[in-house]
Parts: C-alpha cells; structure tokens; sequence
C-alpha cells in the first residue's frame, strides 16, 4: 500500500482562521496602566508643573529662579563631583572582591553573604551608621583618643573641612552600595563559560592578560549595566548627605526634597525633578553610545 | 607572583574587606547598646560598660517610632501583594507567549528601571492631593509598587521560564483548563521564586526614604520619619544610631536568610 | 478505544509548513508508530492529534467525534511525553492520580485504578516518593502509568525512550509492547528511531517533509519501500543503491548495472531506462571467485561488528555496504564479486525517488 491508496478524497475544508491570542496582553495590562499610571504620568507631570504658572501660562520663571538661587550651582557641581569620586571607586572594588569570590576559595560563600549585608541597607541607615563614626563624638575620635593621639574630640563633618565632609560621604556611599555593582559582577562572571579561561590557560596566558583580553571584554554587558544604573543613582544621592552633612553639601535631589518640604514651592521642587530626569537620560545615552562604540570596534555583533 | 605568596595577599585581602565591610556595622551596634549619658560623655572607652539597651528603649519610645514601624510594615505588605499581583502575570505572559510588542514591553521594563523615586515624588504628591491619596499609606505603597514592579516582572519571568511548559501542557491532557494548569502546576512550582520576588519587595520597601518622606505629612513609615528627625530637626545622637542599627536588623536577617538564593536573584536581573 | 480519523491536516508555524496535507486512519486498538528523521512533522501532528497544537486545516476524528475544535481535556486522550513531564511537587501517586481527581472520582476509584496502574508498571513501591527522587526510567513508568489510569480512547506517545540509555530503552520496549498486548488501547507513537518503529508497530507511518511517505506494516515497509528514503531510512546498516539501466533482452526483463546482466522477475508497471537498484545488505552474497551474475567490486573497509562482518564495498561509482558471517575471510583492497537475490530488488525511479512498482 502506498500513500496514493490512503489518500481519502474529499472537498476541501474551510481553512481555520488563526485567532489572535489575546491572552498575553490582558496579562501584561495591569501592569502597563499601573506604570503609565505611577511612571509616565508623574514624569509629564513634573515637566508640567514646572513649566506652568499659578494662571496656567507657559513660563520659564521657575527654571529662571532656580538657576539664580545659590544653592542650584553648588548642588549640580556636588552632584557631579560625588559622582564622579564614587562611581570608580565603586566599580574598582565591586570587581576586586567579584573576582575574589570567582577564585571559589575555602569560605568564598560566606565572603559573598559579608559583602553582600549592605544590599539590604538603606542610604538613610547607611548615613546614620558612617555618621556614627566620623561624629563629634563617634568612634573615629574615640579611637584616636584611646590611642593617645587627640585629647579633644575634632569636628571632622563641619564646612570648615570640606575634604572631610565628601570624604565622608563617598566613603558611606561606597561602603553601601559597592555590594550592588559586586553582586552583578559576580553573576556576570559566573555567567562566562569555563571554557573561555581553559583555553587561555592553554595558550599561556598570565592572569594579567587573561583579565585584560578574557574577563573585562566578556563582562561588558554586566559592567553596562551597573553602571548606567548606579551613576544614575548616585547622581540622586540624598539621605547620605543630609544625614552627614547637612545643607552645607548641597545636592539635587537634596535641594528637591528641600524646596518641596521647607519652602513649599512645588514648582522650583518639579523644576530639580525635571533636571534631574533629564541628566539621567543624558548619562544613559551617553553610557550606551560610548560603550555600544567599543563594541563594535571589538567586532562583537 | 610565588603561589603561597599569591594566597597571602588573596587572603589578606578577604580579611581587609570583610572587616571594611562588617567594622560600621559593629560600631553602630555598640553605640546603640551604650548607655545615652556614656554616649555624650568623653573621653570614654571604646566599649560599652555596662551593655544597656536604653538606648534603643529611647528610641523606641521616641514620638511615632512605634506607630512609624507599624506603618512600615503594613506598606510593605501591601507592597508585596500588589507587586507580586500585578507583576506575576505580566512574568508569566513573557515567559511563555511571543506577540507583537514584546520587546517595547521589555526595554520599557528596563527604562522605568533607572527612574527611582526622587523624580516621581515630587510631581506625584500633587497629583496624590487631587487623588485624596496624600498622607496615606496606601498612597506610599502604590508608589513603592510602581518603583518594585520592574524588578517584579524580570523576577517572575525568569521563574516561570524554569517551569517548563510541557508540565502544564501535560495537565492540559489530564482535564486541565489552560487556568486549572496554571495554578495548579505552575503556581506551586514558582512558589519559591515568588517568595524571592517578595523578599526582595520588601527589602526596597523598607528602606525606601525619598518617595515617603515627601508624600507623607502624620502617617510615616519609618524611614520617612527618622528623615524628618534627622534632617529637619536634627535629632540627637542616640535616637540616630539606635534608629540606624534597628533599620539595618531585618534586612541583615533577611540577607542571612536568602544568601543562597542572592545570585539567582540578581543574576537574573542582570538582563 | 477509538479509532482515528485525520483528514488533510495541515500545520503551518509562520512561513514553514511542518505538517502538510496529511490523512490518515487508525483503527481501533491499533499501534501506530509515526517514524521519520528530526523535522519531518510527525511531533507536531501527534501535538495537532492531542490538541496542543491548532491545526491550520483539515479535521480530526476520534471515535467519528470531530474533536478539531476541542481542547486536550476535552479529547479522550493521554498522553506520555519526551521528558515524561512528572509534576516534581507532587509523589508520585498524585502524578498518577492527577487525571482522575480532575474528573473527581470518588477516592476509592482513584486508589483502586492508581493501584492498578503502579502494579501494571511495576511501581507499587514508589508510590510515595517524589520525582526528585526517582530515576530516570522510573520517571518515565510513572508517566505512563499516569496516561494508562485514564483509559483514554487514544494513548499519544512522544518519544518516549529517547531519554533512557540503551539497555533501559531495550527493557522499555518490551514492556510497553506486552502492555499494549494487555491494555489494547489505540495507540500513536512517535520515534526516530527505525528499530523501535519495526519492533512495536502494528502500522508504521514514515514520514518526510511533513508528509506521510508510506503507510504500511513493519514487514512490508521493510520488504518494499515506497520510496529511496523509506530503504534508507529503515533497516541498519540501510538499503543500498545503485545505478543501473533497465532494458528488454531476449524476451526477458534485465537490469544492467557495472556490466552485468540481473534477470529481473517482474514486469515493472512502466518502462523505464535508467533506475536505482535497492538492495539490502543481508540479501547480497559476497564471492571470493567470479560467479555469473557477478557484480565486481573491491573491499574498502571491513568491520567486525559482534556476530558479523560489515563490509564497505566500491562497485563502479556505487558504495555498498554487505555484511557477511564472521568466518568469512576478506581483507581490505581485495577484489570481490556481488551477487543480489533476485526476489530482493527493489527498483527505484532515480528522478523521483519512488518505487517502480511491478
């Protein structure tokens, strides 16, 4: 029996018409009305409420009275400024310690939960806890007095010593939000197959040039990543800063949280919001077309 | 490099940063268990004498700590209920369909990821007037959901991608509506990743500062309080630390608790 | 039990059309073993047969129920998929019990057919563990034991053996073939590979390109393949082919193939000049002296394989593979004559790949 002799003939059968499946988007719904809701709409929102006057006239005054208030300059300037101190230091450590942890040494796991308690630690606590230790009469001088070096405590987070008083603040940020960049990096790394540093190893490759030419490259992506986000993030750092320092450190988000709480005036609040969002994006496309760059110089599709 | 002396300095390493690591936090809980009067006094010595938890009594009975830590809590909850609710779907319809606009949908996902609260506050405590939603604390969860909810779906649609589909295709053929599949074998088995999904909301709940300080005015969550303590009123000494160190105890537990599971977590929002 | 009805089934995922224009029917109590190479459809039709799968075209009948438009539930059947498919948060007598409490049956109809299934597949003892627990194999006896319980009305198989090592798979297999000899249900199994399809069939369904290419019993897709691929396909080593030309002489038909005269037996249904001689391996003898009606050829390699010799052999331009008894000397580079049984040719259009049916 061939197939011909099974063949039964027939008329042909209406074609079925394929339904849309509408399943995926109901489930996917919820959560877009919800982020419209609480993401999109508040970000037009700030853009409105900063542009637009008590009478409801397009106005550019708000912008213009926080450009000439004298907090604005010092308080992008800070802004930058800590980020810029806290974002390599951060990267530098966060891959010291990821790589540590790739050794696998004898008690890696709980080095990682070590390194990993200040996940769960806010700026606030962070700023609390630092504060603990550089204060008038924090451990720092407790230390140095059991140690015979000062017989009186010295203020060290005053704006007479402004060194101190960033130093402070990139020291606490550093110390708590390190864990975040190490956490990605190490998943990054467990990520690369094994077969990658055999094959090192097997062309010779000291561990210098194994780290330069095989990890860095294939750790890109995670390194993007981290990146984008927690410049982002410091650039909106906040409770740090008040809680060490007061309003003598000025920062964005800072001056913010201030025009809307002490001064009441939403508008000159939406206006910092506004410029906050837009250096965002700035850093964000910046990131991604400096590093998409050298990606496609690597050769990498 | 010799070998022992590569493992000298590997190891001398791991102490310097463990103990970087672990030295705040070990003086934030001295200092919260030293007497208040020790805590002003000076010169004194490095460790507390007697071990007291006036201190932390202190703060306890501060105004509105107490009720603060309630409303903390009950955010919180909310929080996780809503995020996991909404969120959950939304994985699992990643995780399982391909349709037009997925992967709007996913950088979408991604973008809202790096807009955190400080932005959407400000405009939000508006808007919250208009909504009678000021000063409340469902006001405070909606937004902590809204910050949650990205991490809730790449969280979600990594665990519904561990349960294979076959499974609920197999249900399928026992009797199952494609829903009866759903919960009844999907469901239990992305339990435990959902549990980590939580975990992980209420972590970002809790610490949560920017969002709570502005949107509310009586009813504050803990941190929106101790802000307002520290940074409106300048509050002294032994009420900060001992509000730092009893900020940090969940977390540290929690951290302790999941630490197997913290790679699974973050290696999945890596993408 | 049921039979089976597919009538002009046509799948199509995007621009690739994986099932294509397939009838077929089975009857009750038969089992049907889809078999052809990876992509060739016969998974997506067992998926369309089950309902995982919407079929583009065509209709699909169990037991004259036109089930084209029902969910799996709703279809009378069960199926055993590749990777078994075990709930890992349930034991195992909730995996086999899972259908039945989906119908709600009462608990002690449910304890008595689970009981009965577990002892069907000898896992009475494991009743109480979890999958994690359980070995591959096993794994794969409760997934068939949980589709058994249900007594459905067509028992869908998905390569079920694949995933067990080979002497577990041979031990699989004559255990399912005695439990179909004991359940009798109508059962559609999908496999790769031919042994499998050969030993369990009633009916084997090769299959190509999402097209049926032969619908026959074991013995006759053997015997005479529709089609070149359906030799290749089956039997190993496969059937071999050469070229050769078919012309009358002497009032007889002959095939001419490496300058040799094969009287061929039959009449073919349709002139033709050039063809493709099938042959099997094990229906060619080998000769150390020239013989009449020998084809020469020359040994290029000889492999012991156990309880023969397999050899590779250059005829012409064709390669050849003949196994011979291990007593049989021959050494690589020898010069050797072929000699095919008449009865065994299989002629084959060398255009269209299709049998010359006499």
């Amino acid at each position: 029996m061939t197939v011909a002799e099974q063949r039964v003939e027939q008329a042909l059968p209406p074609v079925r018409p394929q339904s849309v499946d509408w399943l995926p988007y109901v489930l996917l719904l919820p959560t877009v009305v919800f982020l419209a809701v609480f993401f999109v709409y508040p970000m037009l929102q700030a853009f409105v409420l900063s542009f637009r006057s008590p009478d409801g006239a397009l106005t550019v005054r708000y912008f213009q009275a926080m450009f000439r208030d004298t907090y604005f300059s010092s308080a992008l300037r800070n802004s930058f400024l800590l980020t810029a101190l806290i974002i390599p230091l951060q990267i530098f450590l966060a891959l010291v310690i990821a790589l540590l942890i790739n050794t696998r040494f004898h008690g890696h796991a709980w080095f990682l939960f070590i390194c990993a308690i200040p996940l769960g630690i806010s700026d606030l606590a962070a700023g609390l806890i630092w504060s603990s230790f550089f204060t008038e009469r924090g451990y720092l001088n407790l230390i140095l007095q059991n140690l015979g070096v000062i017989e009186q405590p010295i203020t060290f987070l005053t704006f007479e010593r402004p060194a101190w008083l960033y130093g402070a603040i990139v020291a606490t940020e550093v110390w708590r939000a390190t864990a975040i960049v190490m956490v990605i990096l190490v998943a990054g790394l467990q990520l690369i197959p094994k077969d990658y540093f055999e094959t090192a190893d097997v062309f010779g490759a000291s561990g210098w040039r194994k780290l330069r030419h095989v990890t860095l490259p294939l750790l890109r992506p995670a390194l993007q990543t981290a990146l984008i986000i927690r410049t982002i993030l410091a650039f909106q750092l906040f409770a740090t800063v008040i809680v060490m320092a007061g309003r003598i450190v000025p920062v964005m988000a800072g001056e913010a949280y201030f025009q809307y709480g002490l001064y009441r005036n939403i508008n000159l609040a939406s206006a910092y919001a506004v410029v906050i969002m837009v250096m965002s994006m700035a850093i964000t496309v910046l990131y991604l077309w400096l590093l998409r760059t050298k990606e496609a110089e690597a050769g990498r599709g | 490099m010799s070998a022992p002396g590569r493992k000298a300095l590997l190891a001398a390493l791991v102490v310097l940063i463990s103990a970087w690591v672990l030295f705040p936090i070990l003086v934030i809980a001295l200092a919260s268990f030293t007497t208040r009067t020790q805590l002003y006094a000076w010169p004194r010595s490095l460790l507390p004498s007697p071990f007291s938890i006036e201190t932390m009594r202190f703060f306890f009975q501060s105004q509105g700590v107490l009720q603060a830590l309630l409303n903390s809590l009950l955010v919180a909850a909310l929080t996780i209920v809503l995020a996991v609710a909404i969120g959950a779907p939304a994985g699992y319809a990643l995780s399982r369909f391909h349709f037009g606009g997925k992967e709007a949908f996913r950088l979408g996902i991604l973008g809202t990821k790096m807009f955190p609260a400080t932005i959407l506050a400000v405009p939000l405590a508006v808007s919250f007037i208009n909504w009678n939603l000021y000063d409340t604390l469902l006001g405070v969860a909606l937004v902590h959901t809204a910050l949650a909810l990205p991490f809730a779906v790449v969280i979600t649609t990594s665990v519904f991608v561990g349960v294979p589909f076959e499974l609920e295709e197999a249900a399928m053929t026992l009797g199952c509506s494609r829903g009866q599949a759903f919960w009844r074998v999907a469901m239990p088995i992305a339990i435990p990743g959902l549990a980590a999904a939580a975990i992980f909301t209420f972590v970002l709940s809790w610490n949560e500062v920017f969002a709570a300080t502005i949107l509310t005015l009586r009813n504050r969550t803990l941190p929106a309080l101790v802000m307002n303590a520290v940074g409106l009123a300048g509050a002294p000494i032994d009420y900060r630390f001992a509000g730092g160190f009893f900020m940090i105890i969940p977390a540290i537990i929690i951290i302790f608790v999941i630490r197997r599971y913290l790679l699974t977590l973050w290696g999945i929002t890596v993408r | 039990m049921a039979d089976i009805q597919l009538e002009r089934v046509r799948k199509m995922f995007g621009k690739v059309q994986a099932v294509a224009d397939v009838s077929l029917a089975i009857r009750e109590g038969e089992f049907m073993v889809l078999l052809g190479p990876s992509g060739c459809g016969k998974t997506t039709l067992l998926r369309c047969l089950a309902g995982l799968e919407r079929v583009d075209e065509g209709r699909i009948l169990i037991g004259g129920d036109d089930v084209t438009d029902r969910p799996p539930g709703k279809r009378g059947i069960a199926m055993v998929f590749q990777s078994y498919a075990v709930f890992p948060h349930m034991t195992v007598f909730d995996n086999i019990a899972f259908g039945l409490r989906m119908q709600r049956a009462a608990a002690g109809e449910i304890q008595r057919r689970v009981d009965e299934g577990a002892q069907l597949l000898q896992i009475q003892q494991l009743l109480a563990r979890y999958p994690a627990q359980l070995s591959g194999g096993q794994r794969q006896r409760v997934a068939v034991a949980r589709a058994i319980v249900m007594r459905p009305r067509v028992l869908l198989m998905d390569e079920p053996l694949s995933n067990l090592d080979a002497l577990l798979r041979l031990q699989m297999r004559s255990e399912l073939k005695r439990l179909h000899h004991d359940v009798r249900s109508t059962t559609v199994y999908v496999t790769h590979d031919q042994v499998e399809a050969l030993s369990l069939g009633d009916r084997i369904s090769v299959m190509k390109d999402g097209r049926i290419v032969q619908c026959d019993t074991p013995d006759r897709v053997y015997d005479v393949p529709a089609t070149q691929f359906v030799g290749s396909f089956i039997g190993s080593p496969p059937m071999n082919f050469l070229e050769g030309v078919l012309r009358a002489s002497d009032g007889a038909v002959v095939v001419e193939t490496g300058g040799v005269r094969l009287p061929f037996p039959r009449v073919p249904a349709r002139a033709a000049a050039h063809v493709l001689i099938g042959i099997r391996p094990e229906h060619v003898t080998v000769d150390r002296t020239p013989e009449p009606g020998g084809i020469p050829a020359t040994v290029v390699v000889v492999e012991p394989i156990g309880p023969q010799k397999l050899l590779t052999l250059q005829a012409g331009t064709s390669t050849l593979k003949v196994t011979t008894p291990v007593e049989f000397a021959v050494q690589q580079g020898q010069g050797v004559w072929l000699r095919f049984d008449p009865s065994r040719i299989r002629l084959m259009d060398p255009r269209t790949g299709d049998a010359i049916v006499s």
